[in-house]
């Protein structure tokens, strides 16, 4: 009789469910998986080593380039930390912008995470319709940061700058007459917070229409229902933070449990899965953008109410208006200091950690008493949830493997670093 | 609020650690307790099991390299001449606390430290990071191979006697028609201002 072996395979870099620069080596028993070994590093980028080269205000860019499909969650915590170890007070619209634009990023998180994650297991339709409503948020960002992808927005002390009162709009070409034209610019007309309060009513339309497609459908179910289960205990120990713990039963939220900047004033629900399986996950994070709507609105109801300052008026922390430094010496000397030499955070360390789309994001901070960070460290979620990806493959099926790469939410980005 | 849950968990630490080496201090709404490298498997395993603890969770593993730190003090603690630290931050998903770990390495030349995968599983890729970057070596590590940089790569680059640049680059050779190694071509750029700390800096121990 012949000799049966186990045979080993490459999975990547360059395949398309892979999400990005994946490597794997999968040792196969028939089509069984008997041990993947994932192979990072292939985006390693040293952001780390950069920031300690940088000043502190340098670095914020970096950070959107971390986990680039949520770009504005990841400089949150970078700014939280430096925010922590200066011992500033944000001022509180700028507190609820910033929640603002982090559920708008959890949004646009899960839209792109829900489109591949079903294209790797064979609908392509959500897929686009994911990317119509993505299109919607982006022009969010682009309105109020300029760029589309890498805000660089948020600030130590606060946001960039105040919401814009007008919307980008699209402009008539030889493909587009006016009247299409004007009928796609009629929910810009208003302000910026005009735009995001018609978009969360429609949202939740949206949503009911990706349910339709997917949470009882046949093929749907029968891919992720059973695969990939991690108990409670387990995913604690492996680390696991976000939809993926909560996927597994356990009620844990930072929004919820050490809550930061206003998300003890508004009001929303955890969900919470039961089985810890791919399916559960999926639930787990359709609801999680309903609940992000949710959030969203409760924010534009207080901000209409309330104006004031979006960044604090420290002139060592934050640069001064614009107009004050063309006429003021002293403002003139506060700006070019701190865009030269940067701020000095006092001697010490901390570690902010915020809910990010995918999990725990955290940042390290030691510092001693220079421009630029001594030492940073960037906790990544998906570090540890592709970690696990041996002990979650193990037994299943190669097309399996894809589901799971799927319901990890992979983004290089934020792995490699 | 805050300030007094962790208040109530550095008390019980004090009485839980008590007959151990740690040193425990509070500094913006953190603990951090320093514990020698000697005491460490002990210390983790019951900070991992005792019912008032229950750190279940390895949120994160950091290495640091304090050779270039211009004091020897850090957060109030000596650390002599030690060049390297692992630094754990731990998450009890159960009673809602946070705790950061300190061990300093004792040897500089060959940096050595306990594995703590058997404690908490997700110290598998971290350890390994801190290994591929800084050169520390994780005691029982069934695994411990490169992680994060390239195949066959040489050196530690996130000690702080690694240059930014590196030393190695990589191009495609159109001759030779393939990818090569080469020494860096590139020329050091000062593109930050140099590290500038306060006037005050060093001065004043804390």
């Amino acid at each position: 009789m012949a000799e049966i072996r186990n045979y080993t395979m490459n999975f990547g870099p360059q395949h398309p469910a892979a999400h990005g620069v994946l490597r794997l080596v999968m040792e196969l028993d028939g089509e069984v998986i008997r041990r993947a070994d994932p192979h990072i590093g292939l985006l390693h980028r040293a952001t780390e080593k950069l920031a300690e080269n940088k000043t502190y205000i340098q670095s914020v860019p970096y950070m959107d380039r971390l986990d680039y499909v949520s770009m504005m969650v990841n400089e949150h915590a970078y700014v939280m930390a430096i925010e922590k170890l200066l011992q500033i007070d944000v001022p509180i619209r700028a507190q609820y912008i910033r929640v603002m634009f982090d559920e708008i990023t959890r949004i646009l998180n899960h839209l792109l995470w829900l489109g591949a994650h079903a294209l790797d297991v064979g609908a392509m339709t959500v897929f686009l319709y994911a990317f119509r409503e993505r299109e919607d948020l982006m022009d969010c960002y682009e309105a109020v940061s300029g760029a589309r992808l890498h805000a660089a927005y948020y600030r130590p002390g606060g946001v960039y700058r105040d919401l814009p009162d007008s919307m980008p709009q699209y402009r008539s070409s030889a493909i587009r007459d006016e009247k299409t034209t004007a009928t796609r610019n009629e929910n810009r007309q208003g302000s910026l917070l005009d735009f995001i309060e018609d978009f969360t009513h429609r949202f939740p339309g949206y949503v009911d229409d990706y349910e339709t497609l997917l949470t009882d459908n046949r093929i749907w179910k029968q891919r992720l229902v059973d695969i990939g289960v991690v108990s409670p205990d387990r995913a604690k120990a492996l680390g696991f933070t976000g939809p993926m713990l909560r996927g597994s039963g356990v009620e844990w939220d930072l929004r919820k449990k050490q809550p930061y900047e206003v998300y003890d004033q508004v009001d929303f629900d955890i969900p919470v899965g039961v089985n810890g399986d791919c399916y559960d996950r999926y639930l787990v994070r359709i609801e999680e953008m309903r609940q992000s709507n949710r959030i969203i609105k409760q924010c534009i109801d207080w901000m209409r109410k309330n104006p004031g300052p979006v960044i604090t008026s420290s002139f060592k922390v934050a640069p001064p208006p614009r107009l004050s430094m063309k006429q003021n010496m002293e403002e003139m000397i506060h700006h070019f200091k701190l865009f030269t030499e940067g701020m000095h955070v006092p001697r010490g360390e901390a570690y902010a950690a915020v809910e990010h789309p995918k999990g725990e994001f955290g940042i390290y901070i030691i510092s001693d008493g220079a421009n630029m960070p001594y030492r940073l460290k960037i906790r990544a979620p998906g570090f540890a949830h592709l970690a696990a990806m041996d002990e979650m493959a193990r037994g299943h099926m190669i097309a399996d493997l894809v589901a799971i790469i799927g319901t990890q939410d992979i983004v290089f980005g934020e792995i490699d670093r | 609020m805050a300030d007094s849950r962790v208040d109530k968990l550095a008390a019980n630490l004090q009485k839980i650690l008590s007959d151990q080496q740690a040193d425990i201090s509070h500094a913006l709404g953190e603990l951090t307790i320093l514990i020698h490298s000697r005491d460490f498997l002990s210390i983790a395993e019951t900070l991992r099991n005792h019912t008032d603890l229950v750190f279940d969770t390895l949120v994160d593993l950091c290495g640091v390299d304090y050779s270039e730190y211009t004091t020897n003090t850090h957060a109030g603690y000596k650390r002599g001449d030690k060049r390297f630290a692992v630094v754990y931050h731990l998450l009890s998903v159960k009673h809602n606390h946070r705790l950061r770990l300190r061990v300093f390495v004792e040897d500089n030349e060959f940096p050595m430290l306990d594995s703590v995968i058997y404690i908490w599983p997700s110290a598998n890729w971290y350890e390994r990071e801190a290994f591929d970057l800084f050169g520390i070596v994780f005691n029982n590590h069934p695994d411990l191979r490169r992680i994060l940089t390239d195949y066959g790569f040489i050196g530690n680059p996130f000690r702080k006697d690694f240059p930014l640049s590196g030393h190695m680059e990589m191009q495609y050779d159109p001759d030779q028609k393939r990818v090569i190694y080469q020494p860096i071509t590139i020329e050091p750029r000062e593109i930050t201002p140099y590290i500038i700390r306060e006037e005050q800096y060093g001065k004043e121990e804390i």
